[in-house]
């Protein structure tokens, strides 16, 4: 395969697609699929055949506005349909090119126009399982200009200048990890791509896989080229069976292409990729526990260093970047490393792509340039709270993020920002909270989480996180007292400092920072005796509460 | 796990190749005639029957089996030359593995966090309620097995239960005990 060959494929595809009149893409990812968008497509080709209009109907991945599927969105008018159902198939084909459904259209400009996409650019636009279709949106083409005209470490240049960042939530420079591995000694190397998104409430690396997997194999193949590697492995959680089966028709795909295996693009260089399946553990996500993994053992973290870019999978160096990470490789590389920096904030630079959930109107998919205010992810591109309910707290960060409070929204979204107010980027997810949430027993859920998911290799951590959970369930049953937070705080000081991976050092963040913002909503369930949100279930005699409100005062 | 299982037939102690010859390694046989050994023994085969193999070859005894019993996990453990110990230390310590076969029915709740501040936690309240089981058994009929998951990554549609596998979003009680009584009087 050459530069001319892809050219030749880009081609035919585009004049395929200029035969058609019209283009109607049907959104087929795990939200709108929930909702039968299969049956829907069926109905819109049997319903195009019936009409004889010359229009293609194309499966896509996620555009996003999950809250509002199944959606379709018709080329080249560029409207978007929502809530359509298999019997609204007649309507919408009989207005191509006549006027648009008034009932079904969706209006969110002020959702989409706040965007960049660089990530998703091709999701809601591409058949995710047609290589072709990638090709034609210039796949692949980063990865046979990096082999033909750069060289390994002109690679590693553009995406030093890049300034991109680890998105699995660390936010370790990406260019100095490649070079850490591609000066590491030794013949045999590997390339993970971390693909268990264990953070509840995030869904970016599952959208990205299923709508786009293409792009997530040629970052990982320019990477291997990059550091000197000719194995990858794909690790995805078990608990995502269509992103496996779009990862497992694209590799097959690829492979007959001729962009995995030998000699891909005419040169000495080799790849291909295997998917591993996790098997349900959030501490794979850690690197050397995901490593522990895919070598078929308990998936438990191990002392740093040696990092993997030294001593990896198998003892050799590794190289582990996460699924958004390697999405935006292939861009990188075409338009140029001082592109991306020319995106985004001072120290963190290009998109980030949220999965914004919770109590909010338009739940989905988004991707914002870096820097961008919460505030305006909330209110604008979220819509707000819904159901005239108070906005109370955005959590971001997964189960080791923080609760941020409304006086927080104006701060910019970047790794260090986040850090600064107590919660961190993490891999993504943003949960949006009203007043109908108790902050306290958020708090409980999430270190109940860390708690069963603590691998028990490391004392601070297995121990430590029962404790504060056993503490926090008293206070939830409004049988905590002042001392509870103390030792609470506390608890939190030693798990964070000598807890072995990032799964204990981080465990504390969603209390510490209630703690910081929502030490009323503790008072009230200590003290008073009483959860305003209503969700906690307190028994206390009245007398008592009478007793202990008149100490307060 | 069943004491007679590690002694019987253990296979004759590896000795690390340093200079030594090791002895041919011949794969145990199939524990029965049922097709789905073989399935198992195709992916331990593409995988040259590597150590390394053993979550992947697991997940396809799962995926033919619906559970691992005693007998699968010793059989995949002495195809891939595994302690006993550490198959079945991999087993219990991924959640995605069962050691219990699954009920006729499977319902699974998620109880991620978008699920749960949208109320997961009253649709686990209910199911079980009904059924009459703590999350994760199965009622005493075998019929359905009642599960809780840690996120499926359909938030966007939160909450989201899984009938059979099925994913339904924006669930509410009244829908999913509807469920549950079709299940029941099957």
């Amino acid at each position: 395969m050459t530069i001319e060959e892809l050219d030749q494929i880009a081609q035919s595809v585009r004049a395929v697609n200029a035969k058609f009149d019209y283009e109607v893409n049907v959104c087929m990812g795990t939200g709108c699929l929930s909702q039968h968008s299969d049956q829907l497509k069926d109905a819109l080709v049997k319903e195009v055949e019936a009409q004889g209009k010359n229009a293609l109907i194309r499966r896509t991945g996620c555009m996003g506005l999950c809250a509002a599927g199944p959606l379709v969105l018709s080329d080249p008018d560029e409207i978007l349909y929502q809530h359509v159902k298999a019997g609204n198939a007649q309507q919408v084909v009989a207005s191509l090119g006549a006027r648009p459904i008034p009932e079904l259209q969706c209006e969110l400009r002020e959702h989409f126009d706040q965007q960049v996409h660089i990530v998703l650019e091709n999701s809601g636009h591409i058949d995710p399982e047609r290589i072709d279709d990638y090709i034609a949106h210039d796949g692949y083409r980063a990865l046979l200009t990096a082999l033909n005209d750069m060289t390994p470490n002109g690679v590693i240049r553009q995406i030093t200048e890049s300034g991109l960042r680890g998105r699995g939530g660390g936010g370790y420079p990406t260019g100095l990890k490649w070079n850490t591995v591609a000066k590491a000694p030794g013949d045999v190397k590997y390339v993970i791509c971390n693909g268990d998104e264990g953070d509840p409430g995030a869904f970016m690396d599952r959208s990205v896989l299923e709508s786009d997997p293409q792009r997530v194999i040629e970052g990982m193949a320019i990477a291997a080229y990059a550091v000197g590697a000719s194995k990858g492995f794909v690790y995805v959680r078990a608990e995502y069976p269509l992103a496996v089966a779009r990862l497992t028709a694209c590799l097959r795909e690829a492979r007959r292409r001729g962009l995995l295996g030998n000699n891909i693009g005419n040169t000495p260089f080799n790849f291909d990729v295997e998917i591993r399946l996790g098997a349900g553990a959030f501490v794979c996500g850690e690197e050397t526990a995901l490593i522990a993994s895919i070598e078929g053992r308990r998936g438990t973290p191990r002392p740093r260093p040696p990092y993997p870019a030294v001593s990896g999978l198998f003892g050799k160096p590794t190289l582990i970047n996460n699924v958004e990470t390697f999405a935006n490789i292939a861009p990188i590389i075409r338009k140029g490393g001082r592109w991306f920096a020319s995106i985004g904030s001072e120290r963190s630079k290009g998109t980030k792509v949220f999965a914004l959930t919770g109590k909010i109107t338009n739940t989905g998919l988004v991707e914002v340039p870096m820097g961008i205010k919460l505030r305006e992810i909330i209110e604008v591109i979220g819509g707000g709270v819904p159901g005239g309910h108070k906005f109370k707290a955005v959590q971001t960060g997964g189960p080791s993020g923080g609760c941020l409070p409304a006086e927080m929204l104006d701060i910019g979204v970047s790794y260090d920002a986040l850090v600064k107010v107590g919660s961190i980027m993490g891999s993504g997810g943003m949960i949006v909270m009203d007043d109908t949430s108790c902050m306290v027993n958020v708090a409980k859920f999430f270190i109940e989480f860390c708690m069963t998911e603590s691998c028990g290799k490391c004392i601070p951590c297995r121990a430590g996180t029962a404790q504060m959970y056993r503490l926090l369930t008293r206070i939830c049953e409004g049988e905590g007292t002042m001392d509870d937070l103390e030792l609470l705080v506390e608890l939190s000081d030693t798990i964070k400092s000598t807890s072995l991976c990032g799964l204990g050092q981080t465990a504390p963040n969603p209390v510490l920072s209630t703690l910081k913002y929502f030490r009323s909503e503790y008072i009230d369930h200590i003290v008073h005796k009483r959860c305003l949100a209503g969700v906690c279930d307190i028994h206390a005699p009245l007398s008592e509460t009478g007793a202990h409100q008149e100490v307060m005062a | 796990m069943d004491e007679g299982l590690i002694a019987k037939n253990s296979p004759p102690p590896m000795r690390l190749n340093k200079g030594g010859i090791v002895p041919a390694f011949t794969p145990p046989p199939l524990p029965s005639d049922d097709k789905r050994w073989k399935i198992v023994n195709g992916t331990m085969r593409k995988n040259g029957f590597a150590r390394h193999a053993l979550i992947e070859t697991l997940h396809t005894v799962q995926s033919s089996f619906g559970y691992l019993d005693d007998a699968a996990i010793t059989f995949v453990a002495r195809s891939l030359r595994v302690p006993l110990s550490q198959a079945y230390g991999v087993v219990t310590f991924y959640h995605y593995f069962s050691l219990k076969p699954p009920g006729k029915h499977t319902m699974t709740i998620c109880s991620g966090t978008a699920c749960y501040i949208k109320g997961s936690d009253k649709l686990i309240a209910a199911a079980e309620k009904r059924l009459g089981i703590p999350q994760g058994q199965t009622t005493k009929d075998g019929k359905i097995s009642l599960m809780t998951a840690r996120c499926v990554g359909a938030c966007g549609r939160a909450p989201v239960v899984l009938t059979d596998g099925e994913l339904c979003g924006q669930m509410e009680n009244e829908p999913m005990i509807e469920q549950l009584e079709r299940w029941a009087v099957e």
